[in-house]
């Protein structure tokens, strides 16, 4: 139980930590995530069911979810706030939609099951702990690169764009270019976590990306603290907690589950009353007074 | 051509109960800039409302209706108060985040009173023959039903001093406190009317087809595409873009594959946020609705 418990925090943290980079740091809403965290897991199911490397097919799954998301940030980079959210809601019901009707390629409702479990280099991770030890190196991999990333220039830019994008834009930045990116590096971070997912559940159907799985990311985020990555790992902490002890309670799993809804939904309202900016959330900036006004 | 003129009379149908519901949510929009979602959840809780009144407390459905759109209006009052009133001022995403926590809560409930299995009202249909028309009187009170609304909804907005009201306050927030008008009490009228009509269509969505919890998200997408569709600064776009979703889903039922219906309907949804984000009938061009 602990393992597995563990084991969760982290596939969520490394989803989380891709999806803070477009909420946290640069402010959009973005309602996509199911949709990465699905490419992601399909992706890297498909490959390595027909003999690709592990290593390789979770990058590629990665790396299909980035594509994506670069389209996606394509078309919506111009939006803003509500029609943002709107439109990557939009878009992950429609990718859920292909994951449930392209039956010759994702077996529609019925699933992927026996999804092989991890294998580099000959050596198989079958255990728990083997597992645990291996995801927390991808998962210390995916800090160092997201924290090198937003301690950069690049990094300050998308807080910039987020606090006031007009300033960024006077001092000559290319606003549309930079939210792509970070869209984009989002969706590899969705990606390569709904790849762990996949490869660690060994089973994956469409019914496991729908809306709720990115709202309960959302939290994570939200919860955690928007713009802070070890927030982040935090929020996956607490909610992975919340959400799984349940099952262990001995309640029948209909009302356990719709159990969890109601304590993390509550949360969350709870959450946006007391600390709006989530535990160790930002402190507020300059321009907040200003986004405030704009925002009635 | 028979085919065709029942694949009107039911887009007219589906169309209308949008349109009822996504009035509702234009109503909150056009006032609060701020994107309801849990409006079709609200919807949904007033679906059950009604099931809980008529058959589980087994009064006359039009009795049960009645009461199920007074509870929801009073849900929606709620809402306001915990949700989006202490939340006005505050970081410009919490209160879109609280009302999603809002939404998800409502769904829990649903399902753990009424469990997540498909219910439905026990009202009796009997179908009429209108010269190859196939028409039940359940559709039939339904229409009358979307007339009223409809009218009902236009007198209180056109011709009240509460519409009045409404309208300056949409207008301008601010402009409309200095003149007087008591905007906290116009946005708690905008939540119990808003929910009101989600509760009406809501009603109507379970006698069409059944009862299910799940509903509340399609219902919450369909609506705000409905309101898109028709433009937002219009609270009767909503109504417009109601029709013109009833229309798509229906016709296009006839030329595709039903497993693509949502597919499609999302589709639409992006494509009409990409390129008309303004709404179909909008006042003015206001390109993806600037927080500043």
């Amino acid at each position: 139980m602990f393992y597995h418990l563990t084991i969760l925090m982290i596939i969520y943290s490394i989803t989380c930590i891709g999806l803070n980079i477009v909420v946290g740091y640069t402010g959009f809403f973005s309602f996509a995530r199911a949709a990465f965290f699905g490419i992601g897991a399909y992706t890297s199911a498909l490959l390595v069911m027909s003999g690709v490397p592990f290593l390789i097919a979770i990058i590629a799954g990665g790396i299909l979810a980035a594509i994506f998301g670069w389209i996606l940030g394509l078309i919506t980079v111009e939006m803003t706030g509500d029609y943002f959210a709107l439109a990557t809601f939009a878009f992950a019901e429609m990718t859920r939609q292909v994951f449930i009707n392209w039956t010759g390629l994702t077996r529609g409702p019925l699933g992927l099951p026996g999804i092989p479990r991890p294998e580099i280099f000959g050596f198989r991770f079958s255990t728990n702990q083997a597992y645990l030890f291996l995801y927390i190196i991808l998962l210390i991999l995916v800090l160092l690169i997201t924290e090198m990333y937003v301690k950069s220039p690049f990094g300050r830019l998308l807080k910039t764009i987020r606090e006031d994008e007009t300033a960024a834009q006077s001092l000559g930045k290319d606003i549309a270019k930079t939210k792509n990116i970070a869209i984009a590096m989002g969706a590899f971070f969705g990606g390569v976590g709904g790849a762990l997912y996949a490869h660690y559940i060994t089973y994956i159907d469409p019914s496991a990306f729908v809306l709720h799985i990115t709202i309960f990311f959302l939290i994570i985020v939200i919860a955690g603290g928007m713009g802070n990555n070890y927030g982040t790992i935090l929020g996956a902490v607490m909610l992975v907690l919340v959400r799984e002890l349940p099952r262990y309670l001995g309640l029948s799993p209909a009302f356990a589950a719709s159990l969890q809804q109601m304590v993390y939904s509550s949360i969350l309202v709870i959450l946006m009353l007391v600390r709006p900016r989530g535990l160790l959330g930002e402190r507020k900036l300059l321009s907040e007074q200003s986004s405030e006004e704009g925002g009635k | 051509m028979d085919y065709y003129s029942q694949v009107i009379l039911n887009s007219i149908i589906t169309g209308g109960i949008y349109g009822l519901i996504a009035v509702g949510y234009s109503m909150i929009y056009s006032i609060l800039r701020f994107v309801n979602f849990s409006h079709g959840f609200v919807a949904m809780m007033g679906m059950y409302f009604t099931y809980a009144l008529s058959v589980q407390l087994q009064l006359p459905f039009f009795i049960a209706a009645a009461g199920g759109i007074v509870l929801t209006a009073f849900l929606g009052m709620i809402i306001e108060r915990v949700a989006y009133r202490p939340l006005r001022f505050s970081f410009y995403l919490a209160p879109l985040v609280a009302v999603v926590g809002v939404a998800f809560f409502l769904e829990s409930v649903a399902l753990m009173v009424w469990g997540g299995g498909i219910l439905s009202y026990d009202v009796k249909t009997t179908s009429f023959n209108i010269s190859g028309l196939y028409i039940t009187n359940v559709q039939i009170g339904i229409l009358i039903t979307l007339l009223l609304s409809v009218i009902l909804l236009y007198y209180l907005i056109e011709k009240t001093t509460i519409g009045q009201a409404i309208r300056a306050t949409a207008d301008d927030i601010k402009m409309a406190s200095l003149v007087g008008i008591n905007s906290n009490r116009i946005v708690v009228i905008v939540f119990m009317l808003g929910s009101a009509l989600a509760a009406v269509g809501g009603t109507f969505l379970g006698l069409e087809t059944n009862l299910q919890p799940t509903i509340g998200l399609s219902v919450t997408a369909k609506s705000f595409a409905a309101v898109i569709l028709g433009g937002f600064g219009n609270i009767y776009g909503g109504l417009v873009g109601g029709l013109v979703l009833g229309f798509a889903e229906n016709l296009g039922v006839t030329v595709l594959p039903t497993v693509w219906k949502d597919f499609i309907a999302f589709g639409v949804l992006f494509i009409v946020i990409y390129f008309k984000p303004s709404g179909l009938l909008a006042k003015r061009q206001e390109r993806g609705g600037r927080y500043r």
